[in-house]
């Protein structure tokens, strides 16, 4: 476009424009930031009135998300000396780390399930998308439809059976039942996209591979992969973020081996309260990888949310 | 839009080419390929559809194993839609989505608007506005609650410091009046980006050529905006809006974490008393019947609304 | 899903009778609430590994999710916790969904009495059903709801002329509920130390238990009652008695004019943190915290002091507490029980109390120096003696649900009536009873 085009915006509107945007932006940062604040606060900071934009940044609250620690006596404190700085901190309370706590457990467990649910979603929607685009399905526009709207069902709404099937087959509570369950639910965001992204592959680049003798199968994965490497990452990342973020189900069919993230966190409490730098700090470790993922994705972000109908 | 791009594709295949191709037909590729797929949502979505449908006609409880459940008809229907508790949930639910929807399109037309005037760093800051539709509803809304508390809250103290109110004057969680505004505020907090990015995506469809021919009809500013940028931009909003009701319609994370349905039941949206009467008081043939009623309703209303969704794009 | 659990049980039966009374190294899971008294729980099981060469785990999970997430667990047959420490509601559903285990032959067998146990504990922790010589745990932890208050605030001067000048009477520890909500308006929106503080935090939260167990600390001693006789589930003009409309009436005033703007939705934490960061005069929670808030640095030692639920037409405390029970899916029964057989030694249980836990039996009780050996030991000893449950029945969930429902409509929404919601709680109610067959 150039600059003289009638329908350039002025520069007058622009800075308009731009600084109510910005505006906006650090409106809505607020929040996100206010967490990240109160993650280096100490508890009596925390929770202090008038709230404290300006404190002394402590540890305490990343201390207490990755340790549990117990009360005791003056003797005994006495008698054993603190062992490293994270120690120390808690020895203002008259408390001694005793172990880690199960953050990193929940941590890991929504990495498992996370990833595990990406890799097969983006494995069966692969194979599924390929199919999809370059094959005549009977009935696929109903079939792709159907894959859609298994999409529309409240979570709610099918837990109860799932729970009760899940209960039968001894998959309650386990990471190989939060993967299935993840994939099924991602599985349709992944057909949708993926076949989206392969749709735009020229076909003759597997043409002149089968020309060339290739089979089908060496097509696919010698030709179309590469090509659509990526629009699977970035389908991968949208999957892997429904993942992580999920908490209906967890909260319902996970307990205390394949709990995620998500019905955790709120629930970290301290000495008798909640300990809100401790949940801060869970917050912020747990929210940090997908902002890092969504500034990585940002191209692709809009097709993502829209399943592919929007893609500019 | 998606098939007939396939089908152009496909006829562009040459024949010749498919029966070149060793080991498997194609129509076997394509079976492998799909019916994994096709497998796990019948196990994961269409079994439990039918297993919900059939609990629903039934006492079942989930918790007595001891006790054989009996059918009992439509008795589990009968209770939900003459229950008045109900109806206020339903109410509550409703007046959820018509907020948060209007909301959003309104912030997020006008956002998409505003960037589209494509000034220096617009890129920068669209993606720092789209981060909160990406986070954990589930940690959000629960540090949302901090945000929330009068006197130690950070929103009430901002609000205090511009309205001159004491901060401990008013309760966004606690009071009747104000909870169901709290739960739209950070539902269009988190979700308006996603209105804004599809309307910025609508905006950018529209080929400058059209304001062109307009400014040469000496079409006003204000004309060109509803006979040119608003009717090129529904069909988008009308998608987002699509979006947002279903999304909205199945809300519970944010919300528990948020209100957990009080106080009283003012924010007790349908799937948080859903979950209640399945998962805390365990009638699960009643849950049942009560999430078939929800799914024929969201399934429903969004099928109207897609019928209309598709008239808006064929004018 | 029968057959599972029931090849379930048999499996877990055929182990228990199979495996010889030899002593095996188990890895057993305990599984309780997330709070203080779980920490010196871990310590004092220490003694039982060293002596067992058993190894103890522990899922403690917090109080919010407390319920749903142990409920959810049993229901799914889970195995997770071979002993568990459910709430005393539990038990009704324990015993006849067959979750816990009996302990009548083992308690013959060990020669353990559950008359050394205090009476009210075992009557509410261990029998189903209520009152019959059926255990299904062994009392563990005694609790009530009690209150406690700034006893420095309560003996500064300036603020005891104030308050005597306002009402005419010395300020002090309540004698009634009354009284209580007296002062606690008096120090409603007082200025003290430049801050603005608040009468008291009571339990107001909708999601899990809270509000029922807060208003219950009201109901009781105006002399509310379940059923008009025990065990008919007769319930109107018990449940709804002008009584309990008057003690609902009550809790609504406390709650609107004498607790700190905000509580909405408060619960255990809520109130400690009203409490512990200054901003009220007086909170009601479980004797369990008490041991922690004492030894709390900022606002405990002798700025703190604790009262008993004060009386009104009579005496009256909110049960709180647990027995501990061995899970019937568990596959370690023999040595979850030689947990059990541990614990209820007497020694044991006067570590336990030591600790921080509250123990329910005679010999630690009703030792003379019981009463001094805490600030707040005397005044559980007198909660203890009047203290009231509320339904223990199988469908405890559904029964509590609905009364959460009715009353926060009621005390926080301000939704119709105190009689239009104890009415509405009899209908609930007895549709849950109905569906039950008990009706």
């Amino acid at each position: 476009m150039s600059a003289f085009s009638i329908t350039e915006p002025s520069q007058r509107s622009k800075w308009v424009a731009g600084s109510l945007v910005i505006v906006y932006a650090l409106i809505t940062m607020i929040p996100l930031a206010w967490i990240m604040l109160t993650g280096f606060k100490s508890p009596s900071d925390a929770i202090s009135y008038p709230p404290k934009v300006v404190f002394e940044p402590t540890l305490e609250g990343y201390v207490n998300l990755f340790t549990t620690r117990t009360r005791q006596t003056q003797d005994f404190l006495d008698a054993n000396p603190p062992q490293n700085w994270a120690d120390e901190i808690v020895r203002e309370y008259d408390m001694v780390i005793v172990g880690p706590s199960k953050f990193g457990e929940r941590f890991l467990n929504s990495v498992i399930i996370g990833f595990g649910s990406t890799f097969l979603s983006i494995f069966l929607g692969t194979l599924a998308a390929y199919a999809f685009s370059r094959f005549k399905i009977p009935l696929a526009d109903d079939l792709l439809f159907f894959i859609l709207s298994t999409r529309m069902m409240p979570p709610i709404a099918v837990a109860i059976p799932i729970f009760l099937m899940y209960r039968n087959l001894g998959l309650s509570d386990t990471h190989l039942g939060m993967i299935l369950l993840y994939t099924a639910v991602n599985i349709s965001l992944a057909v949708w996209l993926l076949k989206g992204f392969i749709d735009e592959i020229p076909r003759e680049y597997e043409e002149a591979a089968l020309i060339d003798g290739y089979t089908r199968f060496q097509a696919f994965y010698k030709v179309v992969l590469p090509q659509a490497a990526t629009g699977i990452a970035s389908t991968a990342i949208f999957c892997l973020i429904f993942a992580w973020n999920e908490y209906a189900f967890a909260v319902l069919l996970t307990s205390a081996t394949a709990q995620t993230a998500p019905p955790f966190i709120p629930t970290i409490i301290g000495v008798g309260g909640l300990d809100w730098p401790a949940v801060a700090a869970g917050a912020t470790i747990f929210l940090l990888p997908v902002m890092i993922f969504t500034i990585l994705l940002r191209k692709h972000l809009l097709r993502g949310i829209t399943f592919g109908a929007v893609r500019k | 839009m998606t098939d007939t791009l396939a089908d152009k594709a496909a006829g562009a295949t040459p024949k010749r080419v498919v029966r070149k191709i060793r080991g498997l037909s194609d129509r076997a590729i394509a079976w492998i390929f799909v019916a994994p797929t096709i497998f796990l949502l019948l196990a994961i979505n269409i079994f439990p559809l039918i297993w919900t449908i059939q609990l629903s006609f039934t006492n079942f409880r989930a918790n007595r194993l001891t006790r054989e459940p009996e059918f009992i008809g439509l008795r589990n229907y009968e209770r939900i839609l003459t229950d008045s508790d109900i109806w206020l949930n339903m109410q509550a639910t409703a007046h959820f989505l018509f907020w948060t929807i209007a909301l959003q399109v309104l912030i997020g037309f006008t956002l998409a608007w505003l960037i589209n005037k494509k000034f220096k760093g617009n890129d920068l800051w669209t993606t720092i506005i789209v981060l909160p539709m990406m986070l954990s509803p589930a940690v959000v809304g629960n540090f949302w609650k901090f945000l929330y508390q009068p006197q130690i809250g950070l929103f009430n103290y901002i609000v205090a410091f511009f309205t001159g109110k004491e901060p401990s004057s008013f309760e966004m969680l606690g009071s009747v009046q104000l909870a169901p505004w709290s739960i739209v505020i950070v539902d269009t907090w988190m979700w308006t980006p996603f209105v804004m990015l599809i309307c910025l995506a609508g905006l950018r469809s529209i080929p400058d050529y059209i304001y062109e021919a307009a400014e040469v009809d000496r079409a006003s500013k204000l004309r060109q905006f509803f006979t040119i940028t608003i009717p090129m931009v529904l069909p988008f909003l009308m998608l987002a809006v699509l979006f947002r009701g279903i999304e909205n319609f199945k809300m519970f994370d944010l919300v528990v974490q948020l209100t957990g349905g009080g106080p009283g039941s003012t924010t007790e949206l349908t799937s948080i008393n859903l979950k209640r009467e399945a998962f805390e008081k365990w009638r699960t043939g009643y849950a049942s019947a009560y999430a078939i009623i929800l799914f024929v309703t969201v399934f429903g209303l969004a099928s109207i609304y897609v019928k209309a969704l598709n008239k808006v794009k064929e004018r | 899903m029968k057959k599972v659990t029931s090849a379930a049980v048999g499996a877990a039966l055929i182990t228990s009778v199979s495996v010889p009374t030899m002593a095996m190294a188990e890895d057993l899971t305990l599984c309780w609430a997330a709070w203080d008294p779980a920490n010196a729980l871990v310590e004092l099981s220490k003694e039982f590994e060293a002596q067992s060469g058993h190894t103890m785990n522990f899922e403690f999970i917090p109080w919010p999710n407390f319920a749903d997430r142990m409920l959810n667990e049993l229901n799914s047959g889970g195995k997770l916790c071979d002993l568990l420490i459910g709430d005393s509601q539990w038990i009704g559903g324990g015993a006849e969904n067959g979750h816990y285990v009996k302990l009548n032959d083992f308690f013959d067998t060990e020669g353990i009495s559950m008359d050394d146990f205090a009476p009210a504990t075992v009557y509410a922790y261990s029998t189903w059903p209520k009152g019959t010589p059926n255990y299904y745990a062994l009392p563990a932890m005694g609790d009530a709801n009690g209150w406690f208050y700034r006893k420095d605030w309560f003996s500064d001067p300036e603020i005891q002329a104030a308050f005597k000048e306002a009402t005419g009477r010395d300020l002090g520890e309540p004698k009634t509920q009354r009284e209580m909500l007296e002062i606690a308006q008096f120090f409603q929106g007082r200025e003290i130390d430049g801050k603005t503080v608040y009468g008291a935090s009571i339990f107001t939260e909708r999601g899990s238990e809270g509000i029922t167990m807060g208003v219950t600390s009201a109901l009781y001693p105006w002399g509310f009652k379940y059923e008009n006789t025990p065990g008919s589930y007769d319930m109107e003009g018990a449940v709804n008695s002008p009584e309990a409309v008057e003690a609902l009436e009550f809790y609504k005033e406390f709650y609107e004019t004498a607790t700190p703007p905000g509580y909405t939705n408060s619960y255990m934490g809520e109130s400690l943190d009203a409490f512990k960061s200054g901003q009220v005069a007086m909170a009601m929670n479980w004797f369990a915290f008490f041991p922690g808030l004492y030894a709390d640095p900022a606002t405990g030692g002798d700025k703190i002091d604790f009262f008993v639920n004060p009386p009104q037409n009579q005496a009256g405390s909110t049960l709180g507490g647990q027995g501990i029970s061995v899970v019937a899916y568990s596959d370690k029964q023999d040595a979850a029980l030689e947990y059990i057989k541990w614990f209820a030694d007497p020694e044991v249980q006067a570590k336990w109390w030591e600790l921080g836990g509250y123990s329910a039996h005679n010999s630690v009780l009703n030792d003379p120096g019981f009463k001094d050996s805490a600030p707040f030991a005397g005044d559980f000893l007198e909660a203890m003696g009047a203290v009231q449950d509320f339904w223990q029945e199988p469908a405890y969930a559904e029964l509590l649900l609905a009364m959460q429902k009715r009353i926060h409509d009621y005390v926080v929404a301000d939704q119709g009536t105190a009689q239009e919601a104890l009415d509405k709680l009899i209908e609930d109610w007895t549709e849950t009873f109905e569906d039950e067959g008990k009706l």
